[in-house]
């Protein structure tokens, strides 16, 4: 009898690509951060959400801001509380550990089980961030000086790394990961995602809408291609005002939801209603003039 | 003559590293290539390459070296011969083949042959290459559990074929360029104050509580040192008729310059083909709105890091001549070829961004003026990739 495995292979409020179930699989089977990038909206966060439930693992999830230090991750020594403490409180001030808490990646550490820890948007970051963080993923373990403690994994958590590529990463840091590019969905792909969500849309003003929504997206220039999750609530929107199928593509009904910035909403309408009349710019004379 | 799929990679761009090229090699001993040729180059291409910017020459390189083979048993053969041949130890750095030599190769080769005895007595039919039959570890049905059919029939699917599709083409940094990438590129150009100088002005919060809190709450303020960015820059740009082709990409460049808020100092200049006695303060280039270039380079101490923008294409005597310059109303008692010298000579960092690609520069009509501006500054493709490359010697010191 062949030993079974757990992999990773979506779950059903997850499409997840062939490609990406395969990188997911790779990156836990060697034990190595999974390295996500997409554009906003194309379910990075959301993965390590489904990683967690198709492998029946608790997952935890590390926040990333731009003030964000790789210590905070470690633990926390909340001295103001101490310093509180010893002046009104009648705790035992004498007892540092009172005053340490663990950060994400210490939680995920000394966790019983393993679990899967996502560090979002790691981009935020100070660009160092990463390289800081290198030493304790590589050897899963850091110690606390306060308390002399050392705390080591029990189980060396799936790591799962998002970023949107506002900062690029160190070198060093990306020779670690296992790297996943999601490509913004087909068309197919995409009404399979929305299917997810929406089970009982009817199909013919499924079909209406992603025709427009990648209409929209093929515009050049928007300041901000509309997503997934713009398009979940265009939909949403177009279900809920009743709106028939075929004035979508036409009329382009609660634009709104879908466009965010005044300038791209009216970019957008302009060319709707330039269709047809568009007329071809003139190569420019290429008469060389230093 | 057999060369290494490692080196090819190299060769077309892709900068892998022997550590991630050890990781791969695991991987394909540990049996996570999966079942066919497709599994191969998604393993590999995650293991080792680490931006979707290289995918485009990652499938260049993977069709000029896995043309025409299909078959798993062909691609297995082709990785015993890397094991065979490891690495030619000329072409890697000392630091590279200490981790090299770390590495053991043997047993990997051991475990290699284990997995491909394992597999002889399979029947071929779905392709099991080196997987550990039956027990395959891995999802490769591509079936999501919605019932929907993703991905396609990828047993079946060529490798060659998907790489040869070539759809990360538009990824690729050389190619494509937003204001965006410049200004992430640009972030690069930055070089933090010591904390050793300056004066201590900044209240570390984190500190004085800690000490404040060990001294049983009596008050201890401590003072540290910020680190700031110390990099000014200087952007000057061509502004002259035969930059207009390259309008789009040099007010790319500008927008996201002048959205890098991280400079302590940023100002921006304008010439037209060659720089003479004046420098111009806009576009336009009108005498009325220029400063003296005596006076620019009084103005501006040698740590600021001048970039300049332009084809660097013109007639010869407009850099070699006095009275060479275009312009009617402009004379120039020396030659720009003499200004162009005596401000690389002033700043102790400059470069030049060209927008006509590096392929060109000897076959241009302006390949001689290039050629002199060349040996004066050293010039890069106003790509993303140039701009990175430039920003790495703006960061060296000379
Ligand atoms: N593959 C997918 N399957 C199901 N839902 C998805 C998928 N991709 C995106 N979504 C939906 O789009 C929204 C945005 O996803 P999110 O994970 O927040 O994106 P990101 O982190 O990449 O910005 C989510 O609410 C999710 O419901
Ligand atoms: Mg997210």
């Amino acid at each position: 009898m062949p030993k079974v495995y757990t992999s990773f292979s979506g779950t059903d409020d997850y499409i997840a690509s062939e490609d990406l179930q395969n990188s997911v699989n790779i990156a836990v089977a060697l034990g190595r951060p999974l390295l996500i990038k997409g554009e906003p909206g194309t379910g990075k966060t959301m993965l390590a959400r489904s990683i967690a439930k198709g492998l029946n693992k608790k997952i935890l999830i590390w926040n990333i801001k731009s003030t964000t230090k790789a210590k905070d991750g470690l633990y926390i020594y909340d001295t103001v509380q101490r310093l509180y403490d010893s002046q009104f409180g009648d705790h035992d001030v004498s007892d540092i550990r009172h005053y340490i808490k663990l950060g994400k990646l210490g939680e995920a550490f000394a966790s019983t089980e393993q679990v899967v820890l996502l560090i979002d948007e790691i981009d935020k970051a100070d660009i160092e961030f990463p390289n800081d963080l290198l030493w304790e993923l590589d050897i899963m373990s850091f110690d606390i000086p306060e308390t002399g403690e050392t705390i080591t994994a029990k189980h060396r958590p799936i790591v799962v790394i998002t970023s949107n590529a506002e900062k690029e990463l160190p070198d060093a840091f990306l020779r670690r990961c296992i790297f996943h590019y999601i490509e913004f969905p087909d068309e197919k792909m995409m009404s399979a995602i929305v299917n997810v969500h929406y089970p009982d849309l009817e199909k013919q003003l499924l079909n209406e809408a992603l025709k427009a929504f990648y209409w929209v997206r093929s515009i050049s220039g928007l300041q901000k291609k509309p997503s997934t999750s713009e398009l979940l609530d265009w939909v949403q929107a177009l279900t809920v005002g009743g709106i028939s199928p075929n004035k979508i593509s036409k009329e382009l009904p609660f634009l709104g939801v879908l466009l965010k910035k005044d300038r791209d909403f009216n970019a957008v309408l302009q060319r709707l209603h330039s269709q047809g009349a568009q007329k071809k710019t003139p190569a420019p004379g290429f008469l060389r003039n230093w | 003559m057999f060369i290494n799929f490692f080196y090819l990679l190299r060769n077309y761009g892709v900068p892998v590293s022997i550590n991630e090229w050890m990781t791969l090699t695991e991987a394909l001993c540990r049996g996570l290539a999966f079942s066919s040729l497709y599994g191969f180059y998604t393993l590999a291409r995650s293991v080792l390459v680490k931006s979707e910017t290289h995918f485009d020459r990652y499938d260049l390189a993977f069709q000029h070296y896995f043309y025409g083979i299909e078959t798993p048993q062909e691609l297995t053969e082709r990785v015993m011969k890397w094991l065979e041949h490891a690495l030619p130890p000329l072409r890697i750095s000392p630091e590279e083949r200490k981790q090299f030599q770390e590495w053991d190769l043997d047993e990997l080769r051991r475990q290699l042959e284990e997995r491909l005895k394992e597999q002889k007595g399979e029947h071929h039919g779905g392709g099991n290459w080196i997987g550990t039959g039956g027990t395959s570890r891995f999802g490769h049905s591509g079936y999501n559990p919605a019932g929907v059919r993703i991905g396609g029939e990828s047993v079946n699917k060529s490798a060659v074929k998907v790489a040869a599709e070539r759809k990360y083409r538009g990824f690729r940094a050389d190619e494509t360029i937003g204001i965006r990438q410049f200004e992430v590129a640009l972030r690069k150009l930055r070089q933090l104050s010591s904390k050793e100088e300056g004066p201590k002005e900044e209240l570390d919060l984190d500190e004085t509580i800690r000490e404040t809190g060990d001294k049983g709450g009596l008050l201890h303020l401590v003072w540290s040192r910020g680190r700031k960015n110390t990099v000014k820059v200087l952007l000057i740009m061509d502004s002259g008729g035969s930059m207009t082709p390259y309008m789009r990409i040099c007010s790319q460049l500008f927008t996201a310059m002048n959205r890098a808020s991280h400079f302590k100092d940023l100002r921006f200049f304008y010439f037209h083909n060659c720089i003479y006695d004046n420098i111009y303060l806009d576009p336009t280039c009108r005498l009325s709105n220029s400063i003296k270039t005596k006076s620019f380079l009084q103005l501006f101490d040698p740590e600021y890091k001048v970039i300049f923008v332009g084809d660097a294409s013109m007639a010869p005597s407009e850099m070699l001549m006095v009275n060479g310059a275009i312009d009617w109303d402009v004379m120039n008692e020396e030659p720009g070829i003499i200004w162009m010298q005596r401000l690389a000579e002033h700043f102790d960092h400059s470069i030049w961004l060209n927008p006509i690609p590096a392929y060109y520069w000897d076959r241009t009509i302006g390949y001689y003026t290039i050629a002199m501006m060349r040996k004066i500054f050293p010039m890069y493709e106003l790509t993303l990739e140039g701009l990175e490359q430039g920003i790495k010697k703006l960061k060296v010191n000379k």
